[in-house]
C-alpha cells in the first residue's frame, strides 16, 4: 500500500511538471491582463523545437534553448496581436494553437521525414535523472528510504526546477517592483499609465516570462519525459494548465496544488485501469480523466469557492488621447 | 469628427481579401521554407479541389461540415459570445444522430428517421451548448473557458459511451454497428444519376442541402427577426442591450442553443451521411476550423459559404497535394487555417485602421 502510494506520488511529480511550468506561465500572462489560451501551442512548439535542437546538436541544453526561443517567439506574436494591435486575445490564442499544430508536423516531416516525429533522443540529448547522494545506500531504510530514494531522488533537473519556480514566482509577483506593476497592469492599467509606466512594455515583459516558462514545459515533454517529439504530444496539457491556473485562482501556491491534484488524478486514472473497487465496481478511467475539467467548471460556476480573475483581463488597453 | 464614411466594399471585401491574401502569402513562405515551389503546390491544390467532378464533390462534402461549424461560431459571435466549444457540440450532436439511427433503423423508414436525426443532432448539440451558456448567463462563469472544458468532457464521455456501451460485440475497433441502409443520408451522386447527371462519386450527401437551408435560416433569424435584433444589440453593446430592456441572459442562452444545435449538424453529415456508424473523433477539428470560417466569412452566411468552400477546397486539395508532393503533409491546411485566424481575426486592426483612415481622409478632402 505504502509502496503504491510512493509510486503514484512519484508519477504525480512527473506528470505535474509540465502543468506547473505552463500554469505559472499563464499566471504571468493573465496577471498582466493578457488571456492566454495559447499555452497549448507554445508547449507544443517548444517540445518540437527542443527535440529538433537536441537531435541536431546532440545536447539537451541546446534543445532547451531552442524550445524557449520558439515559445518566446510565439508569445511575441501573441503580444503583437493583443498589445500592439489590440486584437482579441482568444482569437490570437486559437490562431497560435492551430498554426503550431500544423507547423510542427509540416516541419518535422521536412527535416526528419519520420511521419511527424523527431528521431529518438538518447544520452546527452535528453535530460537524465539525477540520483541524490546516498540514495542507493538509503534505499532499504523503511519509510525514509522510499521517500528519499524513490520519491525525491531520481528525477531530472527540470522537475526540480518546476517546483523551484513556484516560490520564485511568488517572490517575483508579490515582492518585486516588476511584480507589483505587473499585477497593477492586470487590474487597473489606467492607474499604471497615469504613473508614467508603459502598460505595453510591462505586458510584453510578462509575455516573455510566460514564453520562457512554456518553453521549459515543452522541452520537458520532448527531451526529459519522453525521448523525442511526437505529433500532438502536448495533448491538451496547455488547456489543463489553464484549468489549473483558474482552479488555483491565479495565485502561485494554490496553482501548484491544483497542478499536483490534476497530476495525481492522471496517475490515478492510469492506475485504475480495469481495477475493481469493492462496493463500487470498476470506475471508468474517463470519469477520472475528466475530473479536472469538471472541477474547474464547478469552480467557475461558483459551486466550490469562487474564481475571481484579474479585472482588466482580456481587455486591450487604449491610451486616452486628448 | 467628420461624418465621412468608409465605403461598404472596403469593409466587406477589401479588408477580408487583404487579410486572407496575407495568410496565403505566409503559407507560401512556409512551403518555400521546406524547399517546395508554392506556385506548383497551389496548382496541385486547385486541381485537386476543383479539377475533376469527384474532387468538387469532396470539396463540398468538407465544406458542409465547415458551414455548420462556421454558422455556429458566427451566431454566438453576433451576440458577443465566443463559442470555442463547436468541437464538443458537434461530437455530442453526432451522438444524438447515432442514437436515433441505432434505435430506429430496424423498424422505421428513412423519411421517419431523417427528420428525427436532424432533431436529435440539434437537441444534443444544443444541450451541450446550453450548460456553458447557462453558467455564463446566470452564474458569471466565462463561456470561453467552460466551452473549452466541455470539449474535453465531451471527448471523454464519447470514449466511455462508445467503448463501453455502443461498440459492436466481438470487434476491437471502437465503432458502433453499421446502420441499416434506410438510416443513410442519400449521396447526391445517387440522387442525380437517375436524372442523367453525373457528378462523380463522392461522400457529398443531402446534409449539404441542409447546410444551405441552415444558412438561409440563420440569415433570416439574425437580420429579420426581433430576436436577431436583440442578439446583435447584445453583441454590439451589452449595456445598451440591458438599458433597452433586453433580457440579456435569455438571449445569451438562446444564442448558444442555436449555436450548439448548428454545430451538432456535423454529426448528420459525418455519421448519417458518410460513416454510417458512430465512431471516435469524427469531428476532426471542424469545430475549431469553424472559427476561421466565421472570421473569414465576416459572420455572414454568404461569406461563410464562400469561406467554407475555400477551406473545403484546402482540405481536399491538401490531400491531393500531399499525394503529389510527399514532403508537404495535409497539415499544411491546418497551418493555413491558423494563419487565416491570426490575420483576419487577431490582427484585423493592423490594416483596418490604416485603410479606413485612408478612405476617411480621402472622403474629407
Amino acid at each position: 500500500m505504502f509502496e503504491t502510494l510512493i509510486l503514484m506520488l512519484d508519477a504525480t511529480m512527473r506528470v505535474s511538471t509540465p502543468l506547473i511550468f505552463a500554469a505559472l506561465a499563464g499566471l504571468f500572462s493573465e496577471r498582466a491582463g493578457i488571456v492566454d489560451i495559447g499555452l497549448e501551442g507554445k508547449i507544443l512548439g517548444s517540445a518540437f523545437a527542443a527535440a529538433a535542437g537536441a537531435a541536431i546538436f546532440g545536447s539537451a541544453w541546446i534543445g532547451l534553448c531552442f524550445g524557449i526561443l520558439a515559445s518566446v517567439s510565439l508569445a511575441m506574436i501573441h503580444g503583437f496581436a493583443c498589445i500592439t494591435h489590440r486584437g482579441d486575445h482568444i482569437v490570437s490564442g486559437v490562431a497560435i494553437n492551430t498554426i503550431v499544430a500544423g507547423l510542427t508536423v509540416t516541419l518535422s516531416m521536412h527535416w526528419f521525414g519520420m511521419g511527424g516525429q523527431t528521431p529518438a533522443l538518447s544520452g546527452n540529448e535528453r535530460f537524465l535523472d539525477i540520483t541524490f547522494p546516498f540514495a542507493d545506500a538509503l534505499q532499504d531504510v523503511p519509510v525514509i528510504g522510499a521517500i528519499y530514494s524513490n520519491l525525491l531522488s531520481g528525477h531530472n533537473i527540470l522537475v526540480y526546477l518546476a517546483f523551484a519556480m513556484v516560490p520564485v514566482t511568488y517572490w517575483v509577483i508579490y515582492k518585486t517592483r516588476f511584480g507589483l506593476r505587473l499585477r497593477a497592469v492586470g487590474e487597473n492599467p489606467h492607474a499604471v499609465d497615469t504613473a508614467g509606466i508603459s502598460v505595453a512594455l510591462i505586458r510584453y515583459r510578462a509575455l516573455i516570462v510566460c514564453g520562457i516558462l512554456c518553453g521549459l514545459a515543452g522541452a520537458y515533454l520532448s527531451t526529459a519525459h519522453n525521448a523525442g517529439f511526437l505529433k500532438d504530444m502536448s495533448a491538451g496539457k496547455g488547456y489543463m494548465a489553464l484549468a489549473a491556473l483558474i482552479f488555483g485562482k491565479w495565485r502561485p501556491v494554490p496553482v501548484l496544488l491544483a497542478c499536483l491534484l490534476f497530476g495525481f488524478l492522471d496517475a490515478v486514472a492510469v492506475r485504475m485501469q480495469g481495477v475493481e473497487i469493492p462496493g463500487i465496481g470498476q470506475v471508468p478511467v474517463q470519469a477520472i480523466e475528466v475530473l479536472p475539467y469538471v472541477l474547474t467548471v464547478l469552480l467557475l460556476a461558483g459551486f466550490i469557492g469562487k474564481a475571481i480573475a484579474p479585472k482588466a483581463i482580456g481587455r486591450p488597453y487604449v491610451k486616452e488621447r486628448a | 469628427m467628420s461624418q465621412a464614411k468608409v465605403p461598404a466594399w472596403v469593409n466587406m471585401a477589401l479588408i477580408p481579401i487583404l487579410n486572407v491574401s496575407l495568410a496565403f502569402f505566409v503559407s507560401g513562405l512556409v512551403i518555400l521554407a521546406i524547399g517546395e515551389n508554392p506556385i506548383e503546390a497551389a496548382g496541385y491544390l486547385i486541381y485537386g479541389a476543383f479539377g475533376y467532378s469527384e474532387g468538387v464533390g469532396y470539396t463540398l462534402y468538407y465544406a458542409t461540415n465547415l458551414i455548420f461549424t462556421g454558422l455556429a461560431v458566427s451566431v454566438a459571435f453576433k451576440g458577443g459570445l465566443f463559442n470555442i466549444g463547436g468541437e464538443g457540440q458537434a461530437y455530442i450532436g453526432g451522438l444524438g444522430v447515432g442514437l436515433i439511427c441505432l434505435s430506429l433503423d430496424h423498424t422505421m423508414p428513412f423519411y421517419v428517421i431523417a427528420p428525427l436525426a436532424v432533431i436529435g443532432a440539434a437537441v444534443f448539440g444544443a444541450a451541450w451548448g446550453y450548460i456553458p451558456a447557462y453558467l455564463q448567463a446566470r452564474r458569471g462563469s466565462h463561456i470561453v473557458i467552460t466551452t473549452i472544458m466541455f470539449n474535453f468532457i465531451a471527448s471523454s464521455l464519447m470514449v466511455y459511451l462508445i467503448v463501453n456501451w455502443l461498440k459492436e460485440d466481438g470487434r476491437m475497433a471502437p465503432n458502433s454497428r453499421t446502420f441499416e441502409e434506410n438510416a443513410w443520408l442519400p449521396y447526391l451522386h445517387e440522387i442525380f444519376s437517375p436524372l442523367g447527371i453525373d457528378i462523380g462519386d463522392s461522400p457529398l450527401n443531402l446534409a449539404f442541402i441542409w447546410a444551405l437551408i441552415c444558412c438561409v435560416f440563420v440569415w433570416g433569424l439574425i437580420w429579420h427577426t426581433r430576436w436577431g435584433y436583440q442578439l446583435r444589440t447584445l453583441g454590439t453593446s451589452p449595456s445598451a442591450a440591458r438599458y433597452a430592456g433586453i433580457d440579456t441572459a435569455k438571449v445569451t442562452i438562446w444564442a448558444m442553443l442555436i449555436s450548439g444545435g448548428l454545430a451538432g449538424f456535423v454529426g448528420l453529415n459525418e455519421i448519417m451521411g458518410v460513416n454510417h456508424s458512430l465512431l471516435l473523433n469524427f469531428t476532426a477539428g471542424y469545430g475549431f476550423a469553424g472559427i476561421a470560417v466565421a472570421l473569414m466569412g465576416r459572420n455572414h452566411p454568404i461569406g461563410i459559404v464562400l469561406a467554407a468552400v475555400l477551406f473545403g477546397a484546402l482540405y481536399q486539395g491538401g490531400a491531393e497535394l500531399a499525394f503529389e508532393i510527399p514532403t508537404i503533409t495535409p497539415e499544411i491546411v491546418v497551418v493555413i487555417q491558423g494563419l487565416v485566424i491570426l490575420f483576419s481575426g487577431a490582427l484585423e486592426h493592423m490594416f483596418k485602421d490604416r485603410i479606413e483612415g485612408f478612405f476617411i481622409r480621402r472622403a474629407v478632402a
